[in-house]
């Protein structure tokens, strides 16, 4: 019922791209996401679109089970749309009455659902190529510099794995909930918004108080193993560069590179 | 009034590399009246198997039929096959949500679109058949303790009046006090209200004092199926599938093996003092 939700979540592989350092791939990512913002014009969106299909390929994960996870987003991608395309200023193209239709409100809408749903693949890639301990280890260690200036760089990238372990388990609870309401007779798909409103009373009350509880569950758990931060803590795996990190840093300069070049001397 | 199931297939997220089959040409047929014990190991498909039997899971291949209908017929009206099999989850206390206890057992009632009078009048009967004092009945769910809670649980889907009601290990985490009292009360509910029951568990200690049919479950396919003494026959067999037959029944098989004449065929403590106190008997009298 609810297990399409793939967001954040592992796909346990051993592609190239699973065995990269996390550090490459947060990298990866951040130029990614970059990359998404910088390209202009068709050829841009092209060299975006093949950049994307290699990461896809590489990662071993089945395309159906990636674009899955954009069902989570699709009400975000159809109101991006929706306001890009009536709201844009412009000459108009078609209109009926109020509502118009213009040239740059095709494109710019075409552009933004384009770039969030890139969005959502690329940095689900991540993910979906590593487990939450690595992603944790690797954050942590990329953001090190930061803890000069006082950032609680250990806290946040526990707080940000502790999350992500969190979601399958919500996922679950809230299956496992929603089908003993339902076994109760409840309804959570018909009737009008207010009425579906109401109906997520019975789901959303016991999963709050489930959360909770297992929030406490895991503080006390963690107390009782003597967790007490990044203070002074050592790792059973390090993480060590090694050479394909090395050549997939190379490749992600050289696809930037690539972004840029196109935008400055390409038009279109 | 039956339920059948006829070569039932369920697969949990087919075509990923999380796929796992947890069901396997599952045939069953469940009569009315009858009081079932479900069996098996940890992921051996039991708590998939019953979320079948009223429609939360639909089968991968394979048919289900309800009282001589079809289940998966495009125009069977699945919700109310939820109110005439009544299944109560693994630690039901989870669902909890409303103000007080009362009007927590109202909701299944009030879902089937019964009237605020009809419904309090099924939830009063519900509280009254699962045995918890008035006392706690306009409390918030929260402040019952497990047990209370448990009840509490029960009675909501009981006010539905299922014809056939299922449980999901409904002695979880109880002690074994608790234990003893939700047991007797499903017994007890059985014999006076005639109701089909399903009890899953993965204790044979809870179930065999109880049922008349035990259907042990192994790796999503069904292993054994048969009343009580028939199963226990099959010791080796429950083993290798990682269960055990009631301590009772495991004394009185050893007793035999070193050459005490008792009956194997024991699975409560009761028949267990009376086969002991017959061997000795037929000693003093030799």
């Amino acid at each position: 019922m609810l297990r399409d939700i793939t967001i954040g979540q592992y796909y346990p592989s051993d592609s190239i791209l699973h065995q990269l350092d996390p550090r490459v791939k947060l990298m990866g990512t951040l130029v990614y996401v970059l990359s998404l913002f910088f390209f202009r014009g068709v050829s841009g969106f092209l060299a975006v679109t093949l950049g994307l299909a290699v990461l896809i390929r590489l990662s071993g994960v089945p395309v159906g089970y990636m674009v899955k996870g954009l069902k989570a987003i699709a009400v975000i991608l159809i109101l991006t749309g929706m306001f890009n395309l009536l709201l844009t200023p412009g000459e108009p193209l078609i209109s009926f009455g109020a509502v118009k239709i213009t040239e740059e409100g095709i494109k710019s809408a075409a552009f933004m659902v384009v770039r969030l749903t890139y969005l959502v693949l690329g940095s689900s890639v991540l993910t979906l190529t590593t487990t939450p301990n690595r992603l944790t280890d690797g954050l942590e260690k990329a953001l090190r510099p930061l803890n000069r200036i006082g950032v609680p760089v250990h806290e946040i990238s526990m707080i940000m794995s502790i999350a992500l372990r969190f979601i399958p388990i919500l996922v679950e609870e809230t299956d496992k909930i929603m089908k003993a309401q339902l076994a109760r007779g409840a309804d959570f798909e018909s009737g009008n918004l207010i009425k579906r409103a109401k109906s997520m009373v019975p789901l959303l009350v016991p999963l709050f108080v489930s959360a909770f509880r297992r929030a406490n569950d895991l503080a006390l758990a963690m107390e009782a193993r003597c967790y007490n931060g990044g203070m002074g803590r050592t790792k059973m795996k390090p993480l060590k560069y090694e050479r394909r990190d090395g050549a997939a840093y190379l490749l992600l300069a050289l696809y930037f590179a690539g972004i840029i070049a196109l935008r400055i001397w390409l038009k279109f | 009034m039956s339920i059948i199931l006829d070569k039932v297939d369920y697969v949990y997220n087919g075509g990923t590399a999380y796929e796992k089959r947890a069901l396997n040409q599952v045939s069953l047929k469940i009569q009315d009246g009858e009081f079932i014990g479900i069996i098996g190991h940890t992921g051996s498909g039991k708590s998939t198997l019953i979320q079948h039997l009223n429609g939360l899971l639909l089968a991968s291949s394979g048919g289900i039929y309800y009282n001589g209908r079809d289940i998966y017929e495009e125009d069977y009206d699945r919700k109310e096959l939820r109110s005439k099999v009544g299944l109560v989850f693994q630690y039901p206390e989870h669902q909890l949500f409303e103000p007080t206890v009362f009007a927590d057992v109202c909701f299944g009632p009030k879902n089937l679109g019964l009237s605020r009078k009809e419904s309090e009048l099924r939830a009063f009967s519900a509280l009254r058949g699962v045995g918890l004092p008035e006392e706690y009945w306009y409390r918030s769910p929260f402040e019952l303790s497990g047990g209370q809670k448990r009840r509490a649980a029960i009675a909501g889907v009981l006010a539905m009046k299922p014809e056939v009601l299922i449980l999901d290990e409904p002695t979880a985490g109880l002690d074994p006090l608790g234990r003893d009292e939700i047991l007797n009360q499903i017994a007890s509910m059985h014999r006076e209200l005639n109701m089909t029951i399903l009890l899953v568990s993965h204790s044979m200690e809870d179930v065999a004092e109880y049922v008349n049919r035990i259907i042990v479950m192994n790796q999503g396919s069904i292993l054994l199926d048969g009343a009580p003494k028939e199963v226990f026959r099959y010791r080796q067999e429950l083993e290798a599938a990682g269960l055990s037959v009631p301590q009772v029944t495991e004394l009185m098989q050893e007793l035999r093996d070193r050459g005490i004449p008792v009956s194997p065929e024991v699975t409560t403590l009761k028949e267990a003092k009376e086969a002991v106190l017959q061997a000795f008997s037929k000693h003093r009298q030799a």
